[in-house]
């Protein structure tokens, strides 16, 4: 018994709760250096997201287009992807066939697979033409009342780069509200069942109802996914500082502003507004997660926070 | 009434049919497109020669290739990796083995929190540490940023492995009164084939990674030249070509993509036919 704390014992523990330890220290260095690196524009306060100047010679650089293209484009992928996801999620969890939920689940999760500059590529040379000239017209044309669809319809657009997010959203959004949906008590159906309701019924009325805490999780996932997307939207998204009325105009977002001006920002001014871009995108992503992450662990009371990993 | 409801029932029902084509549409059609237009210009030549100059009217351009992007990708990922792998594995075993305690729970906590950060964020974070501090791009900034990103996915990949180990496993080693390092070996090799799988899924997502790359590897037209000069990569030139309006470099982003989706999605067709299980990112 003497040898319970033997000297390897001590020393492999030490090591791998050292090692560990790097994912804290990871999330501190985060918040640090971008904090650290934005100084410049982070004395000017609330100005750098609602304001929309940016003049290189004054040294003025403001964010609000940026945001706003953020914001958008992500409600965009929002609106479009969340409601095929969790279609995708009924589907898998309480109509497929047994056979055919393997197969499907995994064409849905190789979405996820796809690299992002490959769905840009995609996106400009096959999807853009096809919705600027099919696509949008024909929207145009019924929905032109509303002043998100009138005007003239650029080629890469806020909607196209929404449309796009949403696809990418699908994949991650689906597979986290399945889980919710399969750890459902088939009691809960049964339940319903027997009270006479159809199957979409006992859908609506018991199943997402008792699995709607981890379908809220999976909807703030995808929107930190959507928000902080960088290259298919820098692809797609035409890059115009602008705050148009139409969608159909092309716009800029956080990430697309830091993947095509990181290398023009030599001022301290400009790279710190680039960073401090960077940090807003930092600090949504991170609490949309951690939002999404303390509901699962809430419905789960933690065994399965390692299951999505 | 009756028949009301069992219609709404069908049409409910068939949305989510309609939802799960919506889906699975946009898949076949990347892969389609990628493939066809891939084929075309890819050749031996795509992995040996240098990029072409751009293609006009008046002056032909000799096809080129991106050899020179296979190679920096291949280095990028093999550096990247031999940080995220170890880093990772290791704190996924502190996650399972040891982490059944208050710090433990906050480190898998924000493991999972930091795989949501979007990728562009870690390359903005050593374009500040590395690139202005060097006042370079280096291949030595672009595999500490692509490690970075592997290691939270490789620690819950890990971690979720370890902990599908029976505990039976760990009670009788420690019945017998082997220590427990020796313990966690044994566990760590019960559940190797399942680490492994978690570090090549890890390799199939940041292969694939375009935004961090440029922010800390930056971009080069020449083979390899150095681990402190910016190198090429795969990606670099699928979204520069892409955007470039040349025909014939826009070719070599399709055949760039072609090659890049034959690695990454054969790696996930592979791991998930063999494994039959579910790999999210999310």
């Amino acid at each position: 018994m003497a040898r319970k704390f033997s000297k390897v014992d001590s020393i492999f523990r030490f090591l791998v709760l050292a090692v560990a330890s790097a994912i804290v220290v990871l999330t501190v260095i985060y918040f640090y250096v971008l904090i650290k690196d934005s100084a410049v524009t982070l004395r000017t306060g609330l100005a750098f997201i609602t304001g929309s100047t940016w003049n290189e010679e004054k040294g003025i650089f403001e964010v609000l287009p940026e945001l706003y293209g953020s914001v958008v484009t992500s409600a965009i992928a929002l609106l479009l992807g969340v409601p095929v996801s969790i279609g995708v999620a009924i589907f898998l969890s309480e109509q497929c066939p047994r056979r055919l939920r393997f197969p499907i689940s995994f064409l849905v999760e190789m979405l996820a697979a796809v690299p992002s500059v490959v769905y840009g590529l995609w996106g400009l040379i096959v999807l853009s033409p096809l919705l600027e000239y099919k696509v949008y017209p024909v929207a145009q044309s019924y929905l032109g009342f509303l002043p998100i669809f009138r005007g003239r319809i650029f080629g890469l657009n806020f909607m196209t780069a929404g449309i796009v997010l949403a696809i990418m959203m699908i994949p991650i959004v689906a597979s986290i509200s399945k889980d919710a949906l399969m750890a459902v008590p088939d009691s809960q159906r049964e339940a319903s069942y027997a009270l006479g309701a159809t199957r979409s019924e006992a859908v609506r009325m018991s199943v997402l109802k008792y699995a709607r805490p981890g379908i809220i999780a999976s909807v703030f996932i995808g929107f930190g996914r959507a928000f902080g997307e960088t290259m298919a939207v820098t692809m797609l998204i035409g890059g115009a500082p602008d705050i148009p009325k139409s969608l159909f105009y092309p716009g800029q977002t956080l990430a697309s502003l830091i993947a095509t001006s990181y290398a023009d920002a030599l001022t301290p001014a400009y790279r710190s507004a680039v960073i401090e871009a960077g940090l807003v995108l930092l600090l949504v992503s991170f609490l949309a997660n951690v939002a999404a992450r303390t509901w699962i662990v809430r419905v789960t009371k933690g065994r399965e926070a390692a299951s999505f990993a | 009434m009756k028949a009301t409801r069992r219609i709404v029932d069908k049409v409910l029902l068939s949305l989510t049919t309609v939802a799960v084509i919506i889906a699975i549409v946009p898949l076949v059609a990347i892969i389609f497109y990628v493939t066809v237009k891939g084929i075309s210009a890819i050749s031996i030549g795509f992995f040996t020669e240098l990029p072409p100059l751009p293609a006009s009217k008046l002056q032909p351009s000799p096809p080129g290739g991106l050899g020179n992007a296979v190679q920096g990708t291949l280095i990028l990922v093999g550096l990247a990796s031999a940080i995220g792998v170890p880093v990772g594995v290791l704190s996924g075993v502190y996650i399972s083995e040891y982490g059944r305690n208050a710090y433990g729970n906050a480190i898998r906590f924000l493991g999972d929190t930091l795989v949501g950060i979007p990728s562009v964020v870690t390359g903005l974070l050593f374009f500040g540490l590395i690139v202005l501090t060097f006042r370079s791009y280096s291949v030595i900034a672009g595999s500490i940023a692509l490690g970075t990103l592997m290691i939270p996915i490789v620690s819950n990949t890990t971690a979720a492995a370890l902990q599908a180990v029976p505990n039976s496993l760990r009670e009788a080693s420690s019945a017998l009164g082997v220590r427990k390092w020796r313990t966690s070996l044994l566990i760590i090799s019960h559940a190797q084939s399942s680490i492994a799988t978690g570090c090549l899924l890890a390799v199939a997502r940041i292969a694939g990674e375009t935004a961090p790359v440029l922010l800390t590897a930056g971009a080069s037209n020449y083979w390899y030249s150095g681990l402190g000069a910016p190198i090429a990569s795969l990606t670099y030139y699928i979204y520069n070509y892409a955007v470039s309006g040349t025909s014939n470099w826009v070719n070599l982003a399709w055949a760039g993509a072609l090659v890049l989706m034959v690695v990454v999605m054969g790696i996930n067709l592979v791991v998930r036919l063999v494994t039959r299980k579910k790999y999210t990112y999310g």
